[in-house]
């Protein structure tokens, strides 16, 4: 890793999220997903959001990463407002979100190159990160030759190049074997811990959550509001090994758990929501269609 | 090319071929060991079928492999069958590439842009379940040569296809590629050029394998309808036109070799697709 030097300088942004609301559907089937949420992403810090499935996560990284506006409500990056999408706020998606027709190299690459910044500096920085992410032997490999953790280490490598002030990751290990999953979560942890970039994580699995996170925001059901914040003060660097015998991260996990058990209970006592929970479903799935 | 060979699906293929070879023969001659009384005792049945009372439709009234044979070699050396598989291969080459050059990029704008979308796609809509052999006649009367109406008709036949295939696939691209994109700073035009684009090429690939068959059956048709091209009249007017020549001049075994060049032109042209499609998308032979 002599080459660090080529890597350009890391600015972390904050982002504050204050009073933002998101319905979908026409007046009828009116439904908001998020309400009045207000959080903020702090600088240089791992805030890591954890929340029941479905419970309007993915629409908050949509209105962080400026793909749609909010209903209601500001998001702001450093003070100023987020209209768009922007290399500022990259997202890393579930699943994969690798172009299949572009080898490792080329996706790598792809943002200096959309945006005509192709040099020597962002070659250079590209290489760095081929082999920061272990995939120098990948290099002409298209996605679809890939392992499951090959692929979500291109992409952090393909958002990386871009220099972004926060990373949104949606929870990008899903889908991994537990194996290759927890070595992700090293993986991860290290490249945090190496650059202290602002980086916003959301994921429904505790565990990944106290492993990860400076912060944890734990959130209701729908419609979305931030339930309780823990910050998560174990020492870096983190070692699954030291983690999973921690007292103290045991705790953190319970506090947790126990909130998000009382979420889940206050949701499920009140009273069958089972056709409209359907209804929900079915709408977010047309409005991502 | 040695595994192949000695590959057990290698094997099966070829012992297909040749048992359909032989039943095919064994039919063929079947006439002339079955004498007209054979069918006697069916006779009123056969009648009340609709049959003319000394008829049976079978396969003996096809000519036989070894027939086929001997007039396919007699052929190949006429240069009037060579110029029968050169017309209806450039009639189909030029109205697939026309329907490709047009019917890409129409695809591409109708997927890209609501307003062509709005303007383009009703007309295209209406226009598409017309069969291409229904143009036929308006096409002839159109078009000032007969060549060109029989190019346009094939075209016809392919174009709709990739049209649809293009815009079903550059609709059906994954929303997150364009998010991704747009994250990253891409203008709508590097979008189009590098999400839109590759993210389009299977398609086409299917559209126009798809679309290639249909050029084929629509071509062989055209040319018997139009005579297949007045000024070589008899001679050279296509495969199609070789086939209708043979059955107008009675040459029952010539019929069955039109058909069979057919199939390898068909065959042919399908492989030369297929191994274009393989090159231009080579992310998708590793899965």
């Amino acid at each position: 890793m002599a080459e660090v030097k080529v890597a350009p300088k890391i600015i972390p942004g904050e982002i504050a999220v204050q009073g933002v609301s998101k319905s979908y559907g026409a007046i009828h089937f009116r439904k908001e997903v998020v309400h009045n949420c207000s959080f903020t992403i702090e600088r240089a810090k791992l805030t890591v959001m954890v929340g029941p499935s479905g419970c309007g996560k993915s629409t908050l990284i949509r209105l962080l990463a400026g793909f749609e506006p909010p209903t209601e409500g500001t998001i702001t990056l450093d003070g100023a407002p987020i209209t768009e999408p922007n290399r500022d706020r990259l997202v890393v998606f579930q699943e994969t979100a690798l172009f299949p027709w572009m080898t490792t190299w080329d996706n790598i690459l792809y943002g200096p190159r959309a945006r005509g910044e192709l040099s020597r500096e962002s070659l250079e920085f590209g290489e760095f990160l081929l082999h920061k992410v272990g995939l120098q032997d990948f290099r002409d490999k298209y996605p679809g030759q890939l392992s499951g953790g090959m692929q979500r280490r291109a992409e952090l490598a393909r958002a990386m190049i871009n220099n972004p002030k926060v990373m949104i990751l949606d929870e990008p290990f899903r889908g991994l074997d537990a194996m290759t999953k927890e070595l992700m979560w090293e993986y991860y942890a290290r490249l945090y811990e190496e650059n202290r970039r602002t980086n916003f994580f959301v994921t429904t699995d505790i565990d990944e959550a106290v492993f990860l996170a400076d912060r944890i925001l734990v959130m209701s059901n729908i419609p979305t509001q931030v339930r309780a914040t823990i910050e998560v003060d174990l020492p870096r660097p983190r070692k699954i090994i030291d983690i999973f015998e921690n007292d103290r991260a045991n705790d953190i996990k319970k506090q947790a758990l126990s909130i998000l058990h009382a979420e889940a209970m206050r949701s499920f006592s009140r009273g069958s929501k089972a056709a409209a929970d359907f209804v929900d479903a079915y709408l977010k799935r047309a409005s991502r269609a | 090319m040695k595994k192949f060979l000695s590959s057990p699906a290698f094997w099966r293929g070829a012992a297909s071929i040749v048992v359909f070879l032989v039943l095919w023969e064994i039919g063929a001659r079947s006439k002339q060991w079955m004498s007209p009384e054979f069918f006697m005792p069916f006779k009123e049945l056969l009648g009340a079928m609709g049959f003319k009372k000394d008829y049976l439709p079978w396969i003996g009234a096809v000519p036989a492999p070894s027939g086929v044979l001997k007039a396919w070699i007699a052929v190949l050396g006429q240069p009037g069958y060579w110029q029968s598989w050169y017309m209806s291969m450039f009639r189909v080459m030029g109205g697939f590439v026309a329907a490709m050059i047009v019917g890409i990029p129409f695809g591409l704008m109708l997927a890209v842009s609501r307003v062509a979308h709005g303007v383009g796609f009703p007309v295209f809509e209406v226009l598409r379940p017309i069969p291409p052999l229904a143009w036929v006649p308006a096409s002839i009367i159109f078009w000032p040569t007969q060549e060109l109406a029989i190019i346009f008709i094939t075209f016809l036949g392919a174009f709709y296809t990739i049209v649809i295939n293009v815009l079903g696939g550059a609709r059906s691209i994954d929303v997150r590629y364009f998010q991704a994109a747009q994250s990253m700073g891409s203008s709508r035009w590097d979008i189009f050029r590098r999400v839109i684009l590759p993210g389009t090429l299977p398609s086409i690939v299917v559209g126009s394998a798809v679309g290639m068959g249909i050029t084929w059956e629509v071509v062989v048709a055209a040319e018997m309808i139009s005579g297949g091209g007045s000024q070589q009249a008899g001679v050279g007017g296509g495969l199609g036109f070789f086939i209708w020549n043979s059955y107008v001049g009675g040459s029952y075994e010539q019929i069955v070799v039109g058909m069979i060049s057919i199939g390898i032109a068909g065959f042919l042209s399908s492989e030369l697709l297929r191994w274009g499609g393989r090159h231009a998308t080579p992310w998708l032979k590793s899965r």
